[in-house]
């Protein structure tokens, strides 16, 4: 009976949880855009002339086909992370596609198509050097990878080695390139800095060497860099200190001496300090290299060159040009001269980054005139695809590949409801005008509607496809629900986006010049929209990692520009922020910024705040982390804002390491104190605003010794409210922090499983003080509950959902490396679920323990829409109280809305208006009648 | 009354001799030399200092002493002093104005074996409103928090009643005596998922389950009258369906 009991709450519980999309709402509150990082390989598919296919592979680990036309991805591969899935060459011939991965660890063959696997093997060991595809007779049919010490060749269809073989002299020469021409020998090139070249031929049926020499050349210290085959297999290099070219041929046996071409003959001279740079073409592997090469002299210099019967005759020179947009001309290689009608000017945008690289796909049209592709990838990381005459076809913002923080932003009113706000913000001015003034208002605020009725008509009497919804920064306004919202991202390369979290469109971006690549972000919303006609202002800290300077960029999320506010220059290492609910008379909240000696900087620093703060000082604590000298801090802000110690906590390094900290989220509400327990009587949470959860490791990794600590801290006192040590644990730690409790996510290295814990803290059945929570005045310590569960999946990261006014209930957002997002209610994580089901307990509606977590594919909020290596989910409550906004970003970047307690608030889709209208109605007048009825009744009674 | 004053009396003595001897040991790590005395003892004292300034400034002065008994279960004490008429005026003026009662002890590890080999440099700090201390009349809940090997990590200090309503103390009296407890507290073991207890419980079930005599008959012996109403029941339906014409035939 009891079993049975406890199936009948789990299965309850289960039905009060369950949440799903249906088929017919896929898309509609959800989005998703992929991604594939920056372009490190990019190769046209010119197999046939109607081909859309562009290949590319990316420093993210990412080897993808493109759509040329749409920019749309049709395949993309995501590889391991790290070096291990580093994507080292792209070959490709044909439908054939080579990767070299992983440092030269494995050789892999696509089907460019469909983006099938065709072949894998797993090279010999040895760091990577070079890979070439080698053909014979006009045929390529070979693969050649060159490591430090081996070169082996591979047959193009099938992956299996034809021979391998073990370079001479491998620990003193240095092989780098390898070369192929037509004529069945390959030729792999080696040096010995600044003393000679080795060259080894070797024969490709079946690896013999033919010949190996040695050249000298005292002067190169890298092949890679100053050398490059031309014509039929000349190795022409440069030299900087000598001003000149030498040549030569690799396959003749008697000339053992380079050939030296002074560059003056040419009448050319490179840049000083610039090392001249030799480019070269082979478009095709079985036939050798184009004799036209490009020099280049400074860093905007090219010269196009020619190799022709020992000579080198100079065919044009490009000269740098300084202008705002970049043109790209067409040339031929063969005399240097521009094609007619080729030019494309490209212009620059303003807020993005200069170009920096270009894929060019040159082919010949059907009139026998000459056309190209091109594609450009710019600083910023922006892939702009141009077509003739000067078109862009598509752009990709691959910045979006690497968000590292992200905020959601109210949008602004409409102006009518802005009237309508701005008649509470001014000043009373007699009665008679406000009331004049507040129905002027409501009369506008009846137009528009009356307007947004007709326009409603007007658009349904039209068929559904014309009407498009283009999303323009002009007529974004918030929505009733306020679901519609700005999201803010920053990514690593420093480019900012507005994006509508409706649509997904971008609506501006603004690229950040000289961002350190290391730099940290910190995104902070000082002035939301509510404070109409002042516009809303963020403020990004960009922190570089290295020497902790810092500087703001002041915004307004909306549109994307920059503020005209004076900005505090910061001379010293910012060490701590500090958002302050104070705020100046421009209702900006105040920032704070304390540097690394202990001084306050605040921004806004009108007179105003200054005053505010003096009068508030004595109540502003805020607290640093060191987690170098595990030392936790607290400091009090004083009246001429400089700080004083007030608390410290030391947590000796020796044994374990602090590796996060975090506090709750300011903009969280608390509906409930407490918990009513099935004897009704009430539990009241521990509700510590600053309270702060901080997780060590220990710094002893063996598996029975190893633990994770977590402290529980409040932040204005130093006071120590609990310390707990998971034992036989180990990170990576993930948790959450949020109302009266912490979850956590470690690695138990005992069973080798993933394990949830949580911790909930209640201040018991008496209140201390209900009315306000001061940390100075809390004197008992709460009792805290945990409870630990197996979790069947490792976990990549961790949110909570978090709505308008914390009524609904609370579900954790697990970001899976699958790529699913699991909704995973927070009833399952409750330290007070009963091992044996009682009366209370099952009154509580508590969940019977069950050591492990189950996961229901029907929690995945993002149902087949996996979100690539998912890096952070960033949560925002809408207007509405059931839903929660919800992003998950990495390589991809996934939105929808979740409803933890379902849409209680929402009528459904399928609601019958109809039936319950036509009740009311026909009970409306059945009452009439029947009044009318009892009238007449009455009355005839009456007359008897 | 007087007793209690009396009692005071041969604290601070107590107090004071106990504070003479930790400064002629080493002072940074606070214990003494555990050779000289007694070595199955095992004790050792940390000096608990505190600070209360008008003018906020920390000044460090002893308080008390902490008293460490090592061995299975730790137990500390702690001996304080009196504090003096002067001391007495200005935590009053310190309360007065808003003003921060500061305590602190040096960073020691609490695991005797473990005393000579690290010697932490620096303090712990931690505060309380003067007010509340004041208008608790010196009565504070000290605890000190210890990390897994034993080294002090934390320290905290409340006061019961932690409130500041501005009520005055009139009484010199309660401002003489520190009503203190001190605790230290260790990091507790968080538990694992507790799996051996869950399958003893599905096993108890399943046990049950068994031994109910109804739910081990087989299925004929369960249904059987359903199973014999189901057939008596089709016999009758296709009995009735048989068509007249046949019958007729037959006969």
């Amino acid at each position: 009976m009891a079993w049975l009991v406890v199936r009948l709450a789990i299965s309850v519980s289960l039905l009060y949880a369950a949440s799903a999309v249906f088929e017919d709402q896929v898309g509609k509150f959800d989005w998703r855009q992929q991604f594939i990082g920056k372009v490190r390989f990019a190769l046209f598919d010119t197999h046939s002339q109607a081909s859309k296919k562009l290949l590319v592979a990316t420093d993210k680990n990412v080897f993808a086909s493109l759509n040329s036309r749409t920019g749309d991805l049709f395949w993309r591969h995501v590889d391991k992370t790290g070096p291990e899935g580093h994507i080292d060459a792209l070959l490709m011939y044909g439908q054939d596609a080579v990767v070299v991965v992983g440092n030269g660890r494995l050789l892999r063959s696509w089907e460019t198509t469909v983006g099938g696997l065709k072949w894998e093997t797993v090279l010999d060991t040895g760091s990577f050097q070079a890979a070439a595809l080698v053909g014979v007779q006009d045929l390529v049919k070979y693969v050649a990878v060159l490591k430090k010490s081996a070169i082996s060749l591979h047959d193009l269809s099938s992956g299996s080695q034809i021979w391998g073989e073990n370079l001479p002299d491998s620990d003193s020469v240095q092989y780098q390139t390898i070369y192929s021409g037509e004529n069945g020998l390959v030729f792999v090139l080696g040096i010995v800095p600044n003393s000679h070249i080795v060259i080894v031929e070797y024969k490709i049926e079946d690896g013999e060497i033919m010949n190996k020499k040695s050249v000298e050349a005292a002067w190169m210290s890298s092949l890679e860099s100053s050398c490059a085959v031309v014509s039929s297999g000349i190795l022409l290099c440069v030299d900087q200190i000598t001003q000149s070219l030498y040549t030569l041929p690799l396959q003749s046996a008697e000339q053992t001496e380079m050939r030296q071409i002074h560059l003056q003959m040419l009448d050319l001279e490179v840049a000083s300090g610039f090392r001249p740079v030799l480019t070269s073409t082979q478009p095709n592997p079985a036939q050798p290299p184009l004799s036209e090469f490009f020099l280049q002299l400074s860093p905007d210099h090219h010269i196009l060159l020619q190799f022709k019967d020992g000579l080198i005759a100079l065919l044009r020179d490009f000269s740098p040009v300084r202008t705002n947009a970049c043109s790209i001309n067409l040339f031929s290689a063969d005399t240097g001269r521009k094609h007619l009608d080729t030019t494309i000017i490209y212009h620059m945008d303003p807020n993005g980054g200069k170009p920096n690289r270009l894929y060019v796909h040159a082919f010949l049209k059907k009139d026998d005139s000459v056309g190209y592709r091109v594609m450009v990838q710019t600083e910023d990381l922006t892939l702009t695809f141009l077509q003739q005459p000067g078109r862009v076809v598509w752009m990709r913002e691959e910045a979006l590949a690497d968000v590292v923080t992200m905020e959601m932003v109210d949008l602004p009113f409409t102006g009518t409801q802005a009237e309508l706000e701005g008649e509470f913000g001014k000043k009373a001015d007699g009665l008679l005008p406000m009331v004049l003034k507040r129905l002027s208002s409501q009369f506008i605020l009846l137009q528009a509607w009356l307007a947004h009725l007709w326009k409603l008509f007007y658009d349904a009497r039209k068929p559904r496809s014309s009407v498009k919804h283009e999303v323009t920064i002009d007529i974004l306004s918030r929505d009733e629900f306020n679901l519609q919202k700005m999201m803010l991202m920053v990514t690593a390369s420093g480019k900012l986006f507005g994006i509508d979290s409706k649509s997904g469109t971008i609506l501006w971006k603004q690229y950040l010049e000289n961002i350190q690549p290391n730099s940290v972000f910190k995104l902070i919303v000082q002035r939301t929209t509510a404070h109409f006609p002042h516009p809303p202002q963020c403020t990004l800290l960009i922190k570089n990692k290295d020497t902790g300077l810092g500087s703001l960029y002041v915004f307004n999320p909306i549109f994307g520009k920059k503020s005209q506010i004076s900005v505090p220059t910061l001379p010293r290492p910012v060490l701590q922020t500090l958002l302050l609910p104070v705020i100046d008379q421009d209702y900006a909240k105040v920032l704070l910024l304390i540097d690394d000696q202990y001084k306050v900087t605040a921004f806004p620093s009108t007179k105003n705040v200054l005053q505010q703060l003096q009068d508030t000082a004595s109540s502003i604590f805020f607290y640093l982390v060191d987690s170098s000298q595990g030392k936790l801090s607290g400091f009090r802000l004083r009246k001429d804002l400089s700080t004083e110690l007030i608390w410290e906590v030391v947590i000796p390094t020796e044994v374990q390491k602090i590796v996060a900290v975090k506090g709750k989220r300011a903009n969280e509400h608390v509906h409930s104190q407490g918990r009513v327990m099935g004897d009704r009587s009430v539990l009241y949470k521990y509700l510590n605003p600053n309270l702060l959860a901080v997780i060590t490791e220990s710094t002893d990794t063996h598996q029975e010794r190893s633990f994770v600590g977590i402290f529980l801290i409040d932040g204005v006192t130093g006071r120590i409210v609990h310390e707990a040590v998971q034992r036989k644990a180990r990170g990576p730690v993930h948790f959450v922090h949020s109302e009266n409790w912490v979850v956590y996510v470690y690695w138990n290295s005992k069973f080798r499983r993933n394990e949830f814990s949580v911790l909930e803290l209640f201040e018991g059945a008496e209140l201390y003080n209900s009315t306000v929570f001061s940390s100075l005045d809390r004197p008992h310590a709460p009792q805290v509950l945990q409870q630990s569960y197996i979790f069947p999946a490792p976990i990549n990261t961790l949110e909570a959902t978090l709505t308008e006014k914390g009524i609904t209930s609370r579900h954790l957002l697990v970001g899976l490396p699958s790529g699913n997002i699991l909704s995973l209610p927070k009833m399952f994580l409750d330290p007070r679920r009963p091992e044996l089901v009682s009366e209370q307990s099952r009154e509580e509606n508590l969940i019977p323990y069950a050591p492990e977590m189950p996961i229901r594919e029907e929690w995945f909020i993002n149902y087949n829409q996996t979100v690539s290596r998912v890096r952070g989910i960033y949560t925002a409550p809408s207007g509405l109280e059931s839903t929660c906004l919800v992003v998950a970003y990495g390589l991809d970047i996934y939105q929808t809305r979740v409803f933890p307690s379902k849409q209680f608030d929402v009528l459904k889709d399928d609601y019958d208006y109809i039936l319950i209208s036509s009740v009311l109605f026909g009970l409306f007048f059945a009452t009439m009648i029947s009044k009318r009825l009892a009238e007449v009744k009455l009355l005839n009674r009456a007359w008897r | 009354m007087a007793t209690i004053r009396v009692l005071s009396l041969i604290l601070s003595v107590l107090s004071s001799i106990t504070l003479l001897w930790t400064q002629s040991g080493e002072c940074n790590n606070g214990r003494r030399s555990e050779d000289a005395v007694d070595t199955d003892f095992s004790g050792f004292s940390v000096p608990l200092e505190h600070s209360f300034e008008v003018d906020d400034v920390p000044r460090f002065h002893l308080r008390g002493v902490l008293q460490f008994r090592g061995g299975r279960e730790l137990g500390v004490y702690l001996s304080q002093n009196l504090l003096s008429e002067k001391d007495r005026i200005t935590l009053k003026d310190v309360a007065a104005v808003d003003g921060l009662y500061r305590i602190r002890v040096p960073r020691v590890s609490l695991q005797v074996d473990r005393q000579t080999e690290r010697q932490s440099e620096g303090y712990l700090t931690t505060f309380v409103r003067a007010c509340s201390l004041v208008e608790s009349h010196l009565s504070d809940v000290i605890t000190l928090h210890t990390d897994v090997s034993g080294c002090v990590v934390g320290i905290s200090i409340v006061t019961i009643p932690g409130s500041c309503r501005g009520i005055e103390v009139e009484d010199e009296v309660d401002l003489e005596v520190f009503n203190t407890t001190i605790s230290v507290m260790a990091p507790v073991t968080a538990p694992v998922p507790e799996t051996a207890p869950y399958i003893e419980r599905m096993e108890q079930e399943m046990e049950k389950k068994g031994k109910n005599p109804q739910e081990q008959k087989s299925f004929f012996a369960k249904y059987w009258y359903l199973i014999l109403g189901g057939a008596v029941f089709l016999m009758a339906t296709s009995s009735a369906q048989t068509p007249p014409g046949g019958v007729r035939e037959q006969s």
